[in-house]
């Protein structure tokens, strides 16, 4: 019974373990498919100012509502733009905000929701109380207000939505500690006398971080559900920059003549966050997790 | 056990004031007051003097928390800035029509649910499995205006069937809305029915997987018979609790689906006063969304309560 | 008595691994079970014998599948039936008694009607029949009160009362076989002797064949007319009960029967090198040769088949059975251990230690009020001396491990004191401890599973104590981490593995090693065997023994097994209900005198050994909370006076070997009772 981990090199055994998930994930069709489209799409956002074909925000009269044609592969939009520039160029603003205020959301649910599962009792009470209450109030009407008050600009956007995706996190990761925390373990190290900085970073961390990172990706697709919601609305992105939401509801009310320029960003939308969505399915069940238990908290 | 519940309410209640405080607290730190928000560029002389005196925003903060909350315990929201006319009036029927539509989509939306649930556990990994947890998955991934916008387009436009986008007057009868919420409750119960399916489908698996199911298999016990009496209510009540919050959640995509269907319930009201930013009605709505949540939740808790043997044994012993 | 009700034919089954092989875990295996005979099928974890039991009913678990072989039931082959034909067959003629009831019952019906859903699919009674029929059973089982037992659910039941509701159930359907998975695993040891007798008492009343699948040859050995030996997915050894255990001509059998501790032999017992292979890691020649000292050059090459000896009416798997034959006078040696000197001083001493784990309600700790006047643990007064094995016993509930936590700092003591060497009072507190008593005090856990950090590599795991006592890092951490390696007999190459990359023993040696990594005096061992296999406990007791001649460690070992207790410690405390009931020298506390309560424990060990019934002197029933007053063992014990024991608490008496009983009787008469 040889080891085939036997290696010094903790480095490479951790990028080799990285390596293993992916290789994990990728092995069911599911997880290959949302590899691939979120990689499609990050490539895509990475290099779609050099690419596009047109100006996104030149209007003309004289090219309004044109069908797709060999020129406008996806037609173009009521201003006379070309929707496939709008198009390939769309997903940027989301995918910057969304993964920067994912990131946020990560990092102050998990740390709240280890701190409360680690010293539980009256502190503990009273903070999921108040993360309670936040989650009674539906995030829309929140981030509206604080959108319609203090405007629409990514250092708003980012914030905002990282505070309001994290309230779910600190649940998630509160559990994830209480399970981990009874753990003979844990005991163990209490017993030993370790102090409780090391315990955290030593012994919890390691064994709640699947489960937060799990709980992380699938807030990512559903803060770019939540975001581009707002830009529907109105309220995210402003014009002329394009973005998928906001040119949904733009092409909306001419769908019945010019379906093309609704069509093209809501394939480009769903298919990001499917993608998401797949890949976050695959990586938890690469980590031996089951999410589908849980409410979209 | 009356004390369990007694002590659930009261968690419910203490929720709901720490949300008061916050909406309240919120609308302060926020640059501008109620007054200056609304009237924006109008903000001076003798309208906003008005204005604040209408609000009473010339007494200190903790004063008009008290007043107001108070006043919200009557049931008394207070004025709205937009309407010029009691906020209650302005709630009143959008308060009906939300539910009909909510009411209607979770009539639908539940019972659908627990059934594709079974069926996709039952058949795990077989045909059935994988066909409904693929469109499953499609529908509660992709965002609510962008399916309710393609079935405008498919249903309303290419095929005809029925009208798109209906103007509907905010007083209108319960059989009006009736005829015009079809395709706003098929948008809301298909995510809401795609997330509770997926939760049914392994609290189901979870089940069948457990020693008592082995157990009664072993005992000769028929395999419908099993899943009626040894499976189903073990597995569906842990699923309550799930059930409610996601219920509460979709609340949220309520609003976007009221906007595209120019639907005049709760959630458009929600976009109309902030973007008439009419604060002292947003601060309604947010209560009374949160009260909706808590409410769900809460009966959620007592479902479970009632239902699960542990507690109920509990009551007998007392 | 000859007539065969099910036949087992050359029965494989396995599973596809994740790289598409065909994997087996049950390896051609055949066998019969007769009409009114009890089958004890024994084997340690991971051997097949439960997948061979539910093979048996026609039931394969999820995930595996019958690659040969048949299951003739009354000449049926049971694995081609339709699940309607099969429907027919379970409850009605075979019926299954499950390993966990507490989990084999359905958590929101209640115990009547799942009762009466076995009579309704399996007999034709009428309703008014049924319920008769229902309260007829629960007597039958002797649950207490069965009127009200009936309209009780699961989980309001004890352990006990749950196994015997399973056993009901199995007999609603008059079967012809039942089969028991595991029966009495997991209860306390009087339950379990009881329960024993119950199904003892029923398979004599009834008729019925039973099968019985246990690792646990002890209770193998009080049902059983026949035994097969179960090893790696294949019957090593087969023949009649007495043969099997007391002359076993399989080295397997033999040595695993040296492996257990047993209450007649002072010692530790004989331990077999390695464990089990993995299912799928067999590939030539006999599965079990890597541990085998009788093995030879033919062993690996060739897989040896099962033979018949006419003359001992046995089956055997193996090339060299001939040389064990009238080896039998082996199996009641033990290793004997040094023992401690009794000069030394006293290096831990509990005075007085109560516990409670009740919470102090706000408004009685603002009054300043005493709120738990019944603590959990009270009134405990050991001195334990440098060097020595002192084991706390008792059932489950008699305070133990909860004691063990407040020496460890974990949990508050409510009263008394716990002192460290030279009567240096330690905090009850943790956080208050200095380092360097936390450093002599160390834990050792039941379940290494739970105790090893999932995520760590066994370097990470032994080295956060040697880096938080003696500051150690680079070469030096290593060179100690592969030293301690050493110390618990594993090789360098275990650094880098992970903990689900070992075995259970070797998962246990790691929590050895990292107990002793920080140099302890004290160790406090929390039934550290319990979750092991027998062949590997035996190996981590001898080892534990081993380390503390060694280094002179001093163990405070808890567990609930009697036997284990009498191999491994020099004195023993005997727990009830979180009071001290005896405590002395091992060699005497296991013999009488006793206090009632270790009678009773000791009557109801489960010894290897078809001759040595148990004697069910209490019955076993559950207390939840200790008494208020008088003596703890008041509710159970058999050989209650009267009023005294209800009202006041006995005094410790001094028999002439040493040992202190707290009992109201008098020693020697308790002597002539107990004769």
């Amino acid at each position: 019974m040889q080891s085939n981990l036997v290696t010094d090199d903790k480095q490479k055994n951790k990028l080799e373990k990285a390596f293993e998930i992916l290789k994990t994930m990728a092995s069911k069709p599911s997880g290959l498919i949302g590899l691939t489209i979120v990689l499609f799409h990050v490539v895509l956002a990475l290099i779609s100012p050099y690419i596009a074909p047109y100006d996104y925000k030149a209007i003309s009269p004289n090219t309004m509502l044109l069908a797709p044609s060999a020129e406008h592969w996806f037609g173009t939009d009521s201003l006379g733009r070309d929707v496939f520039t709008r198009t390939i160029l769309g997903g940027r603003t989301a995918l910057t905000v969304t993964f920067f205020g994912s990131l946020i959301a990560l990092l102050w649910g998990g740390l709240l929701g280890i701190f409360c599962g680690l010293v539980g009792g009256k502190i503990d009470d009273v903070v999921m109380r108040v993360v309670d209450a936040f989650l009674s109030i539906p995030w829309i009407l929140a981030m509206l207000l604080i959108v319609s008050l203090l405007g629409t600009s990514t250092e708003v956007l980012i914030p905002a939505l990282g505070f309001f995706y994290g309230k779910g996190i600190v649940r998630v990761a509160r559990a994830a500690t209480h399970d981990v925390i009874a753990k003979d373990f844990i005991v163990s190290a209490r017993a030993r006398g370790h102090s409780n900085m090391s315990i955290i970073w030593n012994e919890i961390i390691p064994n709640v971080r699947d489960a937060i990172l799990v709980e992380g990706a699938m807030r990512w697709s559903w803060m770019l559900l939540g975001f581009s919601s707002l830009s529907f609305l109105g309220f995210g992105v402003s014009p002329p920059t394009p973005d998928w939401g906001l040119m949904i509801s733009n092409a909306r009310g001419l769908m019945s003549f010019a379906y093309w320029s609704v069509i093209a960003p809501i394939v480009g939308l769903s298919s990001l966050i499917i993608g998401i969505n797949l890949t976050a399915d695959a990586f938890a069940k690469a980590l031996g997790i089951d999410r589908s238990t849980k409410a979209p908290v | 056990m009356l004390l369990l519940i007694l002590k659930r309410i009261g968690l419910g209640l203490i929720t709901l004031f720490i949300v008061s405080l916050i909406t309240f607290v919120g609308v302060e730190v926020l640059p501008g007051d109620a007054c200056t928000t609304y009237l924006e560029r109008e903000a001076y002389g003798a309208a906003l003097d008005a204005c604040i005196k209408r609000l009473g925003l010339d007494v200190p903060a903790y004063e008009r928390y008290l007043d107001w909350a108070s006043n919200v315990m009557r049931g008394d929201f207070g004025y709205s800035l937009s309407g010029e006319m009691p906020i209650n009036e302005v709630l009143g029927p959008r308060v009906k029509n939300s539910l009909v539509l909510a009411s209607v989509s979770i009539l639908i939306g539940i019972p659908l649910a627990i059934v594709l649930g079974i069926i996709t556990a039952l058949w795990r990994d077989k045909l059935p499995d994988i066909m409904i947890s693929t469109i499953t998955i499609f529908s509660m991934t992709i965002p609510e205006f962008i399916s309710a916008t393609l079935l405008i387009l498919i249903v309303a436009i290419w095929l005809g069937w029925l009208p798109g986008i209906v103007i509907i007057p905010s007083d209108a009868t319960f059989y009006e809305l009736l005829s015009n919420i079809i395709l706003p409750v098929v948008a809301i119960s298909m995510i809401m029915t795609a997330h509770m399916a997926r939760m049914v489908r392994s609290s189901v698996i979870q089940v069948m997987a457990s020693d008592y199911v082995q157990m009664a298999i072993l005992k000769g016990v028929p395999y419908w018979k099993m899943v009626f009496r040894h499976v189903l209510p073990n597995a569906l009540l842990p699923a309550i609790n799930v059930v409610a919050l996601t219920i509460a959640w979709l609340l949220g995509g309520v609003v976007v689906t009221e906007v595209v269907f120019n639907y005049p319930g709760l959630g458009r009201l929600v976009i109309e006063s902030i973007s008439n930013r009419d604060l002292p009605v947003v601060q309604a709505l947010a209560i009374i969304l949160a009260s909706i949540y808590v409410g769900i939740n809460l009966i959620a808790d007592l479902m479970t309560l009632m239902l699960n043997p542990r507690l109920k044994s509990l009551q007998i012993r007392k | 008595m000859n007539e065969i009700i099910e036949r087992v034919k050359n029965l494989s089954i396995g599973f596809n691994s994740q790289k598409g092989k065909q994997i087996s875990i049950l390896r051609n295996v055949s066998t019969n079970i007769k009409k009114g005979e009890t089958v004890g099928i024994v084997g340690e974890s991971g051997s097949g014998k439960s997948t061979l039991a539910l093979a048996m009913m026609g039931y394969i678990k999820q995930g595996l599948f019958p690659l040969k072989g048949e299951c003739l039931f009354k000449s049926e082959d049971l694995l081609k039936m339709s699940s309607r034909q099969l429907e027919k067959i379970r409850g009605r003629k075979i019926a299954m008694i499950p390993q966990n009831a507490g989990q084999a019952l359905t958590p929101n019906l209640k115990i009547g009607y799942q009762i009466d859903e076995a009579l309704r699919l399996h007999t034709d009674l009428n309703k008014t029949e049924r319920d008769k029929k229902i309260s007829e059973l629960l007597n039958k089982v002797r649950l207490p009160s069965p009127e009200t037992m009936a309209f009780r659910y699961p989980h309001e039941l004890s352990g006990g009362q749950q196994q015997r509701v399973a056993v009901a159930m199995a007999l609603a359907g008059k079967p012809d076989l039942l089969l028991l998975d595991e029966p009495t695993t997991g209860l306390d040891v009087t339950t379990q002797a009881h329960v024993l007798e119950l199904l003892r008492f029923i398979a004599k009343d009834t008729g019925t064949s039973m099968i019985y699948v246990s690792h646990d040859l002890g209770a193998i050995a009080q049902v059983s007319d026949r035994i097969v030996v179960m090893y790696a997915g294949e019957i090593v050894l087969e023949g009649p009960a007495r043969k099997i255990l007391k002359e076993p001509i399989h080295p397997y059998t033999y040595g695993l029967l040296k492996s257990i501790p047993k209450l007649s032999l002072a010692g530790l017992p004989a331990s077999m090198p390695g464990s089990q292979p993995q299912p799928g890691s067999i590939n030539e020649g006999c599965s079990f040769y890597d541990r085998c000292n009788l093995a030879t050059d033919n062993c690996k090459k060739n897989s040896p088949s099962l033979e018949y000896i006419k003359e001992l009416d046995t089956n055997v798997r193996c090339f060299n059975y001939k040389e064990l034959i009238n080896q039998n006078n082996n199996l009641q040696t033990s290793i004997t251990k040094k023992s401690n000197n009794s000069e030394a001083n006293e290096v831990l001493k509990l005075k007085d230690v109560s516990i409670s784990y009740a919470k102090q309600k706000f408004f009685d700790q603002l009054l300043n009020k005493i709120t738990d006047q019944n603590p959990t643990v009270k009134d405990i007064n050991i001195d334990i001396k440098k060097g020595e094995t002192i084991a706390l016993v008792g059932e489950s509930g008699s305070g133990k491990s909860t004691i063990l936590k407040s020496i460890a700092g974990l949990l508050k003591t409510k009263d008394g004191q716990i002192k460290f060497e030279n009567d240096r009072i330690l905090s009850s507190d943790l956080k208050m401890r200095n380092p360097n008593d936390l450093r002599a005090i160390q834990l050792i856990f039941q379940n290494p599973d739970e105790s090893l950090n999932p995520n760590h590599t066994v370097e990470q795991i032994l080295s956060q104590p040697l880096k938080l006592y003696f500051n150690l890092s680079g070469e030096e951490l290593k060179k100690n981490i592969i030293d301690l390696l050493k110390k618990v007999r594993l090789g360098e190459f275990y650094i880098s593995r992970y903990p689900r990359q070992l075995s259970g023993g070797e998962k246990q040696r790691v929590a050895v090693a990292r107990a002793f990594a920080a140099k302890p005096d004290i160790i406090l061992c929390d039934e550290v065997t319990s979750a092991l296999d027998v062949s590997v406990q035996a190996a981590v007791l001898n080892l534990l023994q081993q380390l503390k001649e060694d280094l002179g460690t001093t163990y405070v070992f808890v567990s609930h097994d009697l036997a284990v207790v009498r191999a491994i410690s020099d004195r023993v405390a005997v727990l009830y209900q979180g009071r001290l009931c005896e405590i002395g020298p091992s060699q005497n506390v296991y013999k009488f005198p006793s206090h009632p309560y270790t009678e009773v424990l000791l009557g109801a060990v489960l010894e290897p050994d078809p001759d040595i019934k148990p004697k069910l002197v209490a019955e076993d029933i559950v207390e939840e909370k200790p008494p208020e007053k008088g003596c703890s063992f008041q509710g159970r014990c058999p050989r209650k006076i009267g009023d005294i024991c209800n009202s006041e608490v006995p005094p410790w008496q001094i028999g002439e070997n040493g040992n202190a009983i707290r009992c109201h009787i008098n020693i020697e008469e308790l002597a002539s009772l107990q004769q």
